[in-house]
């Protein structure tokens, strides 16, 4: 028996031995006095945990974050988590093995008042295969409580610590091998509200994101393993917020309505990418990087480290989708780090107008630029033969003309008029001329068929890329008639009457 | 069929003494259910610097895990391990749980289903009652890991081996359900965790990044865990398991088999 007992003792020593180099918990705070015997302001009271009012936590299922603390007093505040490993939906028809804190990932949102004694209750499901344990990065202490808390399946633990610091804090399992643990989703927030609360908010949302390797390629169907080679060249599968593709989008998305203030609790579990949080369209008004008291304004893109987190309350103002991405942009695009923020309510157009102007834009392929362009061209051979002409045209028509007349100007049935052997273009040089200037409208007979249709105004070509245009096809599609002339062309022009000039001098 | 598990493990103890008496040598035949693993050097995961390898000499293991029935076999010889009987210190309320009663295995028990829920303690004085006793860690980790000179072979067990303890288990299969291995064994993965002789002679670092102990320090800079194997991922996973128990511990996945001294 005494050897039975000697041989745990040296076992729960070497737990403890091998799990205390993982101290990642925040540095000690000093001591209430400072070197110079100032009283520290951040120093906390003397409490009795003897004396201290109990209360059990109200933890927050993502993606809601957990309420208000709303205590102006310290308290011991009993958590209690269950680790469950079970295989859940990754993607639409992909399945995955996932550990998770308390069900979900990320696990269960936890907000205490710093001052505030915690103490924690792990308990580790019996079917589970493994061992598993906690590290939470509030804790002061060696290993964040990963020693205290290391856990067989089928068993329970319990330890204690003091909020020491403020802030908003990733929690993960330590258990070795670690990067798989946390690849499997054992991550989540604890959030330590200063003495008198965080400023109030309209909405709260909970939101971690974490890397994810799996055998199988982005949303190849199926129960996909774990990819121990893909971690370890850190070159994960999925890249997701909460734990799931489309978590937090179409109906699940997250929502608001204008003129609320919007408040992200920002985790990052890793285990190995660091998160360029953004939210497309929004500016953060104020980022409280770590939960830290010094407050950020007006932030477009904010860091999220492996193991950290971030406060970011922006107000929304006006209606839309806003998209939760991940801006090392990859991630969003092939690996699903994609949320979405619905937010409701009156259009502000100072704000956002929407589009106003949607029209083409030709640059330097608008007619004018090209027939400057063939003009130099043109010149720089000393000349323009008939055919260099009609080459012109033909571009013109091609570019211009044949989206109605047709390709090859065989116009379409009782809509279009044919230009192919039309007698109605070739009948009237000067008609032909006055229709591409100033348009046509009602009805005409062409060939003997009826039209009714409207032609408009081509008066913006130039009186050169008109008789080009014209020439060409006086001389196409089994039409046989002679070239037009600029001069013929600005004849026809000169008739026409003077468009208004829109009231200016 | 429970009756003649019991026999059988006796029987063993007999052909045990018979060899010994006679004089056999290594060629004999292994006994009935074990089959012979060759000895070799076995390098704990987490070595002390300087340490020699351990040598492990050759040694009998049992060819599948301790079954339900086996267990009933037992328990009914020796009433002090009934559930209703044994010491809380030396197994815990979850000890055989999944029994229908002291005596009775019950349809969350199939007969030949490894027998988990049995702790320490327990799994030692079975393996002592059958002339065995529990393998150590690292004939244990011999057994399992026979030599595969294919690199890539290798890398796919670990990934198999990976792939299995990544997945909850629901209910056990019947033992022998998996494949043998090079050395006749079989279930040494994919079916259970099982105990060994000295389950917590390792302990498992969450990390190596200490600047205070020294052993880890060795383990960090010494060069004694090479790149290749912080990537055994599976037996970071069962040192960490054993690490995580205690002899009383009784669990649903957990089970064992017996090793004895080659003659």
């Amino acid at each position: 028996m005494q050897s039975f007992r000697s041989r745990g003792a040296r076992a729960i020593a070497g737990v403890a031995f091998g799990l205390v180099a993982f101290a990642c918990g925040p540095a000690e705070r000093g001591p209430a006095e400072s070197a110079t015997g100032a009283r520290d302001p951040q120093a906390l009271p003397a409490i009795d945990p003897q004396q201290l009012p109990v209360v059990e936590a109200q933890l927050g299922t993502p993606p809601h974050a957990a309420p208000p603390v709303g205590r102006d007093h310290p308290a011991k505040v009993v958590v209690k988590i269950e680790v469950k490993e079970l295989v859940a939906e990754i993607a639409d028809g992909v399945q995955y093995t996932f550990w998770t804190f308390g069900g979900t990932v990320p696990g269960p949102m936890i907000r205490v008042r710093r001052g505030d004694l915690v103490e924690l209750h792990l308990m580790n499901h019996p079917d589970n295969a493994m061992p598993h344990n906690i590290d939470l990065h509030a804790v002061t202490g060696p290993g964040g409580g990963a020693a205290s808390t290391f856990t067989a399946p089928g068993h329970q633990s319990q330890f204690s610590f003091r909020a020491l610091n403020e802030g908003v804090y990733i929690y993960h399992c330590a258990t070795a091998p670690v990067p798989m643990h946390v690849a499997n989703g054992m991550y989540g927030l604890i959030v330590v509200e200063p003495e008198s609360g965080l400023p109030a908010a309209d909405r709260e949302y909970y939101v971690v994101q974490g890397d994810f390797y799996t055998r199988g390629g982005y949303r190849e169907p199926g129960l996909q393993p774990f990819d121990m080679d893909k971690q370890i060249l850190e070159q994960p599968t999925y890249v997701l917020f909460n734990g799931r593709n489309g978590a937090l989008v179409g109906d699940h998305a997250l929502t608001a309505k204008v003129g609320e203030r919007v408040r992200l609790f920002v985790g990052n579990g890793g285990p190995n990418l660091v998160s360029s949080f953004h939210v497309i369209g929004e500016i953060f008004d104020e980022v409280r990087h770590e939960g830290a008291r010094e407050i950020t304004h007006d932030v477009q893109t904010t860091l999220v480290p492996a193991g950290g987190a971030a406060i970011v309350d922006f107000r929304v103002e006006v209606p839309g989708t806003f998209v939760l991405v991940d801006h090392s942009l990859i991630r969003a695009f092939n690996k699903g780090a994609l949320g979405m923020l619905k937010v409701d309510g009156p259009e502000d157009l100072q704000i956002y107008s929407g589009k106003e102007v949607d029209e083409a834009y030709l640059a330097e392929y608008s007619a004018t630029a090209l027939e400057a362009k063939r003009a130099a061209a043109t010149a720089a051979a000393g000349g323009e033969t008939l055919e260099a002409r009609l080459a012109q045209g033909r571009a013109t028509f091609q570019g211009t003309c044949s989206t109605c007349h047709q390709a090859e100007g065989q116009g379409l049935a009782s809509v279009f008029p044919p230009l192919a052997k039309s007698d109605y273009l070739m009948a009237d040089k000067q008609r032909a001329i006055h229709v591409v200037l100033a348009g046509l409208s009602g009805p005409v007979t062409v060939n003997g068929q009826p039209y009714n249709n409207v032609m408009p105004s081509w008066a913006h070509l130039t009186d050169h890329e008109i008789a080009n245009v014209l020439s060409y096809v006086r001389s196409s599609f089994g039409n046989q008639g002679e070239p037009v002339t600029d001069e013929e062309v600005a004849a026809v022009r000169a008739s026409l009457p003077k468009p208004a000039q829109g009231g200016h001098p | 069929m429970s009756g003649s598990a019991g026999v059988r493990a006796r029987l063993a103890v007999w052909f045990g003494v018979a060899m010994l008496a006679v004089g056999a040598g290594p060629a004999e035949a292994p006994p009935p259910g074990m089959q012979r693993v060759p000895g070799g050097a076995y390098t704990p995961f987490y070595p002390v610097k300087g340490e020699q390898p351990t040598q492990v000499a050759p040694f009998y293991l049992d060819m599948l895990p301790v079954t339900n029935a086996q267990m009933l076999e037992f328990v009914r010889d020796e009433p002090a391990w009934r559930r209703s009987q044994v010491s809380p210190l030396l197994a815990d309320a979850a000890y055989l749980s999944h029994w229908a009663g002291d005596l009775e295995l019950g349809a969350d028990a199939p007969p030949d289903a490894p027998a988990t829920f049995v702790s320490w303690f327990a799994a030692d004085a079975w393996c002592r009652h059958a002339g065995k006793r529990l393998p150590t860690e690292a004939e244990w980790e011999l057994a399992a890991s026979p030599p595969v000179e294919d690199e890539a072979a290798r890398a796919e067990t670990e990934r198999r081996i990976l792939a299995f303890y990544a997945r909850p288990r629901g209910t056990l299969p019947r033992v022998g359900s998996t494949p043998p291995n090079a050395y006749g064994v079989r279930d040494l993965h994919g079916v259970i965790w099982e105990w060994v002789e000295d389950f917590n002679a390792s302990f498992a670092a969450s990390d190596a990044r200490s600047d205070r102990d020294r052993e880890l320090e060795n383990i960090c800079g010494g060069g004694a865990l090479g790149a290749a194997d912080t990537r055994r991922y599976a037996t970071f996973m069962r040192i960490a398991f054993r690490s995580s128990l205690q002899a009383s511990y009784a669990l649903h996945h957990l089970g064992f088999r017996c090793a004895r001294d080659l003659p």
